[in-house]
């Protein structure tokens, strides 16, 4: 139960990130139409080879970060998925293997809790298996995901649905908490999906109603209350409908770093979304000078960049000015307030554009790599 | 497997569930707490009592032992972490 970390001790890790996503490849079999993949997907010919992995995660482990999120795309599409998590375990990181399951046997799944992999996060679309295969553009996902809780649950690993919320599953919440019940899992993630990237371009045919998340919050509440101690439960809602912002990877460049499929080091898994950052490499740098130095991470660190309303905000330290992707989308400017703040004078336009959209209906574009369409105005 | 409440009392004999990883983070130099998407620090009581969690001891042995250690009334120390696993349990973290 007790392990001892062996890292040097070292004052870089006062100021080091406590969390790694790591994006192994953007390559996977779903489709899901709010996939939180940038829209310029990166190619499995540029992908970071098993020995960069493998040394990314020593130097993580030496810059003192705690745990890593495997995660992609689907990350149990890489071959070599075995040898990249062992590295992670070597270097004392606890593990996260986030996955669609739909590509997983339970051999490989048992390899994997073997090598030391502390826990699996499974991804749900929907409780209803036409509806959930219709959203991620995959037949038969469902069932398969079904048979894959099981076989985490049977080998003891730990097991977190995940059902991103939007406007096709809104009104079965409370069928997806039975749901992860029945299925033995002690979490379960129900956040409603954030608009960037994919779900940005298809905001019309996802984005649910005011009332419909209000009332996810209500159903959330009393089924934390009846499942204490049996299933925790974590629920986001959207920026759209917020009062204040969400404290955005718990401020840029201070918890957390994403690392791409091929390599790009950044400070959230949508900063590419922000024309004019530039990313350091780790074929090219130690993760702890990247951490420390890259001007991407420099530029919005802190708080002293924020302009008002944020600079006299009394919340400027807690939330750091919300999501500077979401401020870069609506006003131009990433350092600017995130507009999901009832205080940023954009608010109104964002809480506009849901009501409006809320009651459209769309097509989805789905994600994969030969999808175009001409971005929305 | 999971679906009913462990409710903690003097006879309990808790531990950390197997993916709930209580590690010394060197670099920081403090007592972590590693679950599924959470990183807790809990206090020094916390970790003591802990350390103590191996499945086998009860609550009252641990709250005796601890009373010992500490020269602390020993029904104070046994409402106290009561309350702190009952805690921890109602996140997901304790079995016994």
């Amino acid at each position: 139960m007790i392990e001892a970390q062996d890292n040097n001790a070292d004052a870089i890790c006062a100021v080091a990130p406590m969390g790694l996503l790591a994006e192994l490849t953007h390559r996977c079999p779903l489709q899901c139409p709010y996939c939180s993949n940038p829209m310029e997907l990166e190619r499995s010919s540029g992908e970071l080879s098993t020995q960069d992995w493998v040394r990314v995660f020593q130097e993580a482990g030496d810059l003192g970060i705690l745990q890593v999120h495997l995660s992609g795309g689907e990350p149990t599409v890489r071959k070599d998925l075995e040898e990249i998590t062992q590295a992670a375990v070597d270097a004392g990181i606890y593990t996260n293997l986030i996955t669609a399951g739909v590509l997983l046997n339970k051999d490989r799944l048992a390899g994997l809790r073997d090598i030391g992999l502390d826990h699996v996060q499974l991804s749900v679309q929907h409780v209803d298996a036409k509806l959930a295969d219709k959203i991620a553009g995959f037949k038969g996902g469902y069932s398969k995901k079904v048979e894959v809780a099981k076989w985490v649950k049977e080998l003891g690993l730990p097991l977190t649905l995940n059902s991103p919320m939007h406007r096709h599953n809104v009104e079965y919440l409370e069928e997806i908490i039975e749901f992860a019940v029945k299925l033995g899992a002690e979490r379960l993630e129900v956040a409603h999906i954030q608009y960037y990237g994919w779900a940005f371009e298809n905001r019309n045919s996802l984005i649910p109603t005011k009332d419909q998340v209000y009332r996810n919050a209500d159903i959330v509440d009393e089924a934390r209350e009846r499942l204490k101690g049996v299933l925790s439960i974590d629920f986001v809602v959207p920026d759209y409908y917020a009062v204040r912002p969400k404290p955005c990877m718990g401020g840029w460049g201070s918890q957390f770093v994403t690392i791409s499929p091929t390599g790009k080091v950044l400070p959230c898994h949508a900063a590419a979304s922000i024309k004019g950052l530039e990313f350091d490499n780790v074929k090219d740098k130690h993760l702890r000078d990247i951490w420390l130095h890259s001007s991407a991470f420099e530029k919005y660190r802190g708080t002293d960049y924020l302009p008002d309303p944020c600079k006299s905000c009394e919340f400027k330290e807690v939330d750091f000015g919300g999501c500077r992707c979401q401020a870069f989308m609506f006003t131009g400017d990433a350092a600017n307030t995130d507009p999901a703040c009832a205080k940023s004078v954009h608010h109104k336009d964002l809480l506009a554009i849901a009501e409006r959209e809320s009651k459209e209906e769309s097509e989805f574009l789905y994600r994969k790599f030969t999808s175009q369409r001409e971005p929305a105005e | 497997m999971n679906s009913q409440r462990l409710i903690i009392d003097r006879d309990t004999t808790p531990a950390l569930k197997s993916f709930v990883k209580l590690r010394h983070d060197k670099g920081r130099d403090r007592w972590i707490i590693l679950a599924p998407e959470r990183i807790l620090t809990p206090d020094e009581t916390a970790v003591e009592v802990l350390k103590l969690c191996d499945g086998k001891d009860s609550v009252g042995n641990i709250a005796g032992s601890l009373a010992k250690t500490y020269n602390a009334p020993v029904d104070v120390i046994e409402k106290d972490i009561t309350t702190m696993l009952q805690d921890l349990s109602d996140q997901g973290y304790i079995t016994s």
